[in-house]
């Protein structure tokens, strides 16, 4: 087997899973997905498709149909103006495009820089494609922002592109059109190109997504990934997408048309109709996570684990350093004694080490139960916490 | 209407059993503005009420039969529908009632305790009105969805319990 390969380990949310999914009466906050089903009239666009026989592969690139309505999805958007026949890629969900697009793009030993915590595929896609992986740790003082300072002094002449994701998973952090642009201006500096996933867009609370390609000279150098799956609930179709310059996306193309061929019709088929008719849907969507978020921060912070306020995606990310426990303890404690599950923060990089990410993907009966489980927990960890210092 | 208010009523529009607690922490406002913007709110009858939707079929004790009746009528002059309409309305029997596009004029609903009751009803009290020109009747004979609620849906999560 490749050494690369054989040393890289599996995600650290894989082994969460297992010890999870062998207790029962479980309430998850460890799910990384909507909890409502794709709307209706979407699966119904589908099955549709499928009684009429679409079910073909499509060009390489996706459906023409497709990749109009995506166009003129970020156009309407993010103001961004690309050309369907040349700049976009269909792809097997967003996770397709960030490994086409690093394996497009870099030569052995080219750096990829990646803001942690993050997404747990960005450092294996990056070492697959033969990349290095230099991470830049961001902090909780900071919400979890990219700071330019720490960007740039990860530089080094082999940095070729910037690897990032906002609104964050896990942290549900967002940065502002200002903040971005301070990053904009190291990336012209030291030519870097951008991987900007921003799958979490449509799910930015207080004020809007600004994408990282729609500031001034940017588009040249960003590769805009997005998809279906986080904002119209639609995971489990794997549908995804990137935008990007001609020269990029051809050869983003060449590696999908040898490995991929195309995203599946029936996926394709349902994001027309997402695109078409479902950002209505989305809103609706966006404004039960809102509530959710708002219920969920507040009542970690009432039980007594400090977390700061996200503003995107379905995620918090609360601070348990001062149980004295690790994350991994205190995930694996919280499940075998509460059942409730969570995932530990340094599962997304080491700097996620003291937190846990908690869904709000979840009901608002499931977060309350949930809570309560968390507050009995704490009430007994920390106190025994404190006659073992008492003691001392 | 301001943003907070139309969060508030679409989060009891789902449930409007939920806390004033923990509508509160959602909305991020203290509890007594919860409970006044909702008092103001049912004050002036945007919040009209609160109801349940019961499955009495699995009660096991249910004789009701449901009708919807197509009524066709004359409006009358200045006020169109409006007053036969609230009329009609007045009947406890009744439980909704809506102006129509097309065919017909108003939709009825009925509930009585028996097949005889509603025709009763609709030939000696809805087709003797004033106005009325004709109705059409028919009896329901299952519910599968109700108030944006589905009757029998054993709704599962399907997604693992764990994913990045």
């Amino acid at each position: 087997m490749k050494k690369n390969i054989k040393e890289m380990p599996f995600s650290g949310i894989r082994k969460f899973f297992d010890l999870a999914s062998g207790i029962k009466g479980v309430i998850s906050l460890g799910v990384g997905e909507p909890d409502f089903i794709t709307p209706w009239h979407i699966c119904e666009a589908s099955v549709y498709s499928l009684e009429k026989g679409y079910t073909n592969y499509t060009s390489n690139c996706g459906l023409e149909e497709l990749r109009r309505e995506i166009t003129g999805y970020l156009l309407k958007r993010f103001n961004l103006q690309y050309d369907y026949s040349r700049e976009i890629v269909v792809t097997v969900g967003a996770s397709e495009a960030i490994d086409i697009a690093l394996r497009s793009v870099l030569e052995p030993g080219d750096e990829v820089i990646i803001p942690e915590p993050c997404f747990v595929a960005y450092k294996p896609c990056t070492v697959m494609a033969g990349g290095v992986v230099k991470t830049v740790a961001t902090r909780e003082a900071d919400h979890f922002k990219l700071r330019p300072e720490d960007l740039e002094k990860a530089i080094t002449p082999r940095s070729k592109v910037l690897l990032m994701c906002y609104p964050n998973n896990p942290t549900g952090a967002v940065m502002t059109e200002k903040e971005l642009q301070a990053i904009a201006g190291i990336a012209e500096k030291y030519d870097l190109l951008v991987i900007a996933d921003e799958i979490y867009s449509e799910l930015t609370y207080d004020g809007e997504h600004v994408s990282f390609a729609s500031l001034p000279r940017m588009k040249e150098r960003t590769v805009l990934v997005n998809g279906f799956s986080k904002s119209f609930a639609m995971t489990g179709w794997r549908v995804g997408y990137a935008a990007a310059p001609e020269d990029i996306a051809v050869a983003m193309l060449k590696i999908h048309q040898y490995t991929i061929m195309c995203a599946p019709i029936m996926g394709q088929m349902a994001a027309i109709e997402a695109l078409k008719n479902g950002v209505g849907e989305v809103k609706k969507m966006a404004g039960q996570y809102d509530r959710r978020r708002s219920l969920i921060v507040n009542g970690l912070r009432q039980i007594g684990l400090p977390c700061f306020e996200p503003k995107g995606a379905f995620y918090a990310f609360p601070s348990v350093k001062f149980t004295g426990m690790s994350s991994q303890e205190f995930c694996e404690t919280l499940l075998n004694e509460e059942k409730v599950a969570v995932v530990p923060g340094d599962a997304f990089g080491r700097c996620g080490e003291g937190y846990i990410r908690c869904s709000y993907a979840a009901s608002v009966e499931q977060i309350t139960e949930a809570l309560n489980r968390m507050e009995k927990f704490l009430e007994r960890h920390v106190k025994k916490q404190r006659t073992i210092y008492a003691v001392r | 209407m301001d943003d907070i208010k139309v969060r508030l009523l679409q989060a009891l529009e789902q449930n409007h059993r939920i806390t004033t607690c923990t509508l509160a922490t959602m909305l991020d406002l203290p509890e007594n503005e919860v409970k006044n913007i909702i008092k103001e709110l049912e004050d002036v009858k945007i919040i009209l009420g609160y109801v349940t939707l019961i499955d009495w079929e699995k009660t096991g004790n249910n004789d009701n039969v449901t009708a919807i009746i197509d009524v066709q009528m004359t409006p009358q002059r200045d006020v169109g529908f409006d007053v036969i309409a609230e009329r009609i309305c007045r009947f406890p029997e009744v439980t909704s009632v809506y102006l129509m596009s097309g065919g017909y004029d108003l939709s009825v609903m009925v509930e009585g305790t028996s097949l005889k009751q509603v025709a009763f009803f609709v030939s000696e009290k809805l087709a003797t009105m004033e106005n009325v020109q004709s109705t059409a009747t028919h009896f329901v004979l299952k519910k599968y969805k109700q108030n944006g609620i589905v009757f029998n849906d054993d709704k599962k999560d399907h997604r693992l319990v764990i994913t990045p």
